[in-house]
């Protein structure tokens, strides 16, 4: 019992926290989600006329849509970057490999706006990338389409996670037991094929992670594509970001934002399945 | 496996990864010190008048002042709930944990877009208005879970005897959190909120919902960075804040392995 209370008091007011401004919220705009309006009679009465709406509108799919495609370039190509270096580090760079790995880390200690914007300096039409071509005599003008498109946006949040996916991949390497190599190299097990079935299978939880690590946060992106998308680029969370700050359309606004929170609690619930299966594959 | 003279293939790949992490940053600080107001190679010449004007900037200073503040805050209130959810879920294996640690952790999980636009609509209906003060509290929410693993990975080095050492000699279960658990903990517990801060100092999608007139600096750089003048001078913030998160994140980083280390040795 007095263990019980002890519990209690301790989990209580981080508990009341979560519940006062994360919980709450979200079942606030739930509720939001039915609403006809943001103010007067409209606020007071309910209506599905949102969920028909965001069902019928075909324009929100394609930004749903697009937004699934564009996350998922990125957390591929992040991991598929991101692996091999997690691999050296482990693998060859001998006792500094914790320090290298922090190097790679440091750039993301900078303002993200700035890493985000530093990329308009390369891309831009008066940019580093433009400028260099003009210089090398490569192009005879200035390349619009570096910047403001779907490419830029891409390059951009590939730059911005690729660190965040190595990390976990570096983890998983990391506890991988090297004498299991030793024992399929002695008993004559071309490296290659050691690496496919022992410490491929062995990081599969450190890929999954990095992915999903990369994957969440660039579906709700709508920073990125302000910046160096263009209309083009244009994500699923500008669509919600203009509900709520342009067009005011809030309840709108909520029906989209919890269209794409089922989809993230989706795919985290998918993550833990294959996470636990990743595990027991592992072991 | 026999040593070999030239580089190998891993290791170019590794250096032409950190040049590539490392060029946007560079370029930065290289145009935070160019005179002009484009970045176009070649450079204008050396100049240190973007950094001098940072200073007579009082919307920028009053920026850095709300960032300042709501980063002190959020983190110390995140440190807070995450050293009291993770005493609570390291030391305690009784029903509710498992909810508990679902929900803290959620939020890891959540694009902050989201996170945004509801606390906007629940601040809006109950009537709070929007001030730096609103996005403090949502970047509680978000910091809760970094402050909540670090504390539990350092209470998971040391066994809960300590305490109960301390009880067997007279102390109550909350006078030996206080002296015994907390100072064992004290190296995590700032590096949590180290963390914490500079990941509410940083933030713009939340912030961008809730602040209202009262800009961070997030709001207020990326409002700047639609005026192409003014952008030398946003840059060379940068670059400073840049330094000063550097040392900051290093050192939270030394003082996150420093506090380990005796854990693992006993």
């Amino acid at each position: 019992m007095e263990k019980r209370s002890r519990f209690a008091s301790l989990i209580g007011p981080p508990s009341l926290y979560l519940f006062l401004i994360f919980l709450l919220p979200m079942a606030v705009m739930f509720v939001y989600s039915f609403r006809a309006g943001i103010s007067g009679p409209a606020h007071d009465t309910f209506t599905l006329a949102n969920y028909k709406s965001f069902l019928a509108n075909s324009n929100f799919h394609r930004l749903l849509w697009r937004s699934a495609i564009i996350a998922f370039t990125i957390s591929v190509i992040s991991t598929i970057l991101a692996y091999p270096l997690a691999y050296y580090l482990v693998f060859r760079a001998g006792p500094n490999r914790v320090t290298l790995m922090t190097l790679l880390i440091i750039p993301t200690w900078t303002s993200y706006l700035l890493r985000i914007f530093s990329w308009k300096l390369i891309l831009g039409s008066s940019g580093l990338l433009n400028s260099l071509l003009l210089a090398l005599g490569l192009i005879k003008h200035v390349s619009p389409i570096l910047i403001y498109s779907r490419g830029a946006v891409i390059v951009t949040l590939i730059y911005v996670w690729m660190p965040f996916v190595a990390l976990p991949i570096f983890a998983a390497l990391e506890r991988i037991d090297k004498s299991l190599l030793e024992a399929a190299a002695d008993l004559g097990c071309p490296a290659w094929k050691a690496f496919l079935r022992i410490t491929l299978p062995l990081s599969m939880p450190g890929i999954l992670a990095g992915f999903f690590f990369a994957l969440i946060p660039t579906l709700g992106e709508f920073v990125t594509p302000l910046l160096v998308g263009g209309a083009s680029g244009a994500m699923y969370g500008n669509l919600i970001q203009d509900q709520f700050m342009r067009a005011l359309n809030w309840p709108m606004g909520s029906v989209m934002s919890l269209a794409m929170l089922a989809a993230v609690l989706l795919l985290v619930f998918i993550l833990t399945r294959l996470g636990s299966i990743a595990d027991l594959a592992g072991f | 496996m026999p040593k070999r003279k030239w580089p190998s293939f891993g290791s170019i790949y590794f250096l032409a990864v950190s040049a590539l992490l490392y060029l946007p940053i560079l370029l930065l600080i290289i145009f935070s010190f160019n005179n002009a107001t484009t970045l176009v190679f070649p450079l204008k010449g050396f100049t240190l008048k973007w950094y001098g004007q940072l200073f007579e900037n009082r919307e920028l200073l009053e920026a850095v002042g709300n960032s300042l503040m709501i980063g002190l805050g959020s983190s110390l209130a995140a440190t807070l709930f995450g050293t009291m959810g993770a005493i609570a879920i390291v030391r305690f294996k009784l029903p509710g944990r498992g909810v508990f640690l679902a929900v803290a952790a959620l939020p890891l999980v959540i694009p902050y877009v989201i996170l945004g636009v509801s606390l906007l609509i629940l601040f809006n209906e109950v009537g709070i208005p929007l001030s730096a003060f609103a996005a403090g509290l949502a970047h509680v929410i978000i910091s809760i879970p970094y402050a909540m693993l670090i504390v539990a990975s350092r209470l998971v080095g040391f066994p809960d005897n300590l305490e109960e050492a301390a009880m067997d000699l007279g102390a109550s279960y909350w006078g030996a959190l206080l002296r015994v658990t907390i100072p064992i903990c004290s190296p995590a517990l700032l590096a949590a909120f180290l963390l914490c801060f500079t990941m509410s100092f940083d933030e713009y999608a939340i912030a961008s919902f809730l602040v209202g007139t009262d800009a961070t600096l997030p709001v207020y750089l990326y409002s700047q960075l639609r005026f192409p003048t003014r952008l030398p001078m946003v840059v060379a913030l940068a670059a400073i804040l840049m330094t000063v998160t550097m040392v900051v994140m290093l050192f939270s980083e030394w003082l996150r392995r420093a506090g380990q280390t005796p854990a693992r040795k006993a």
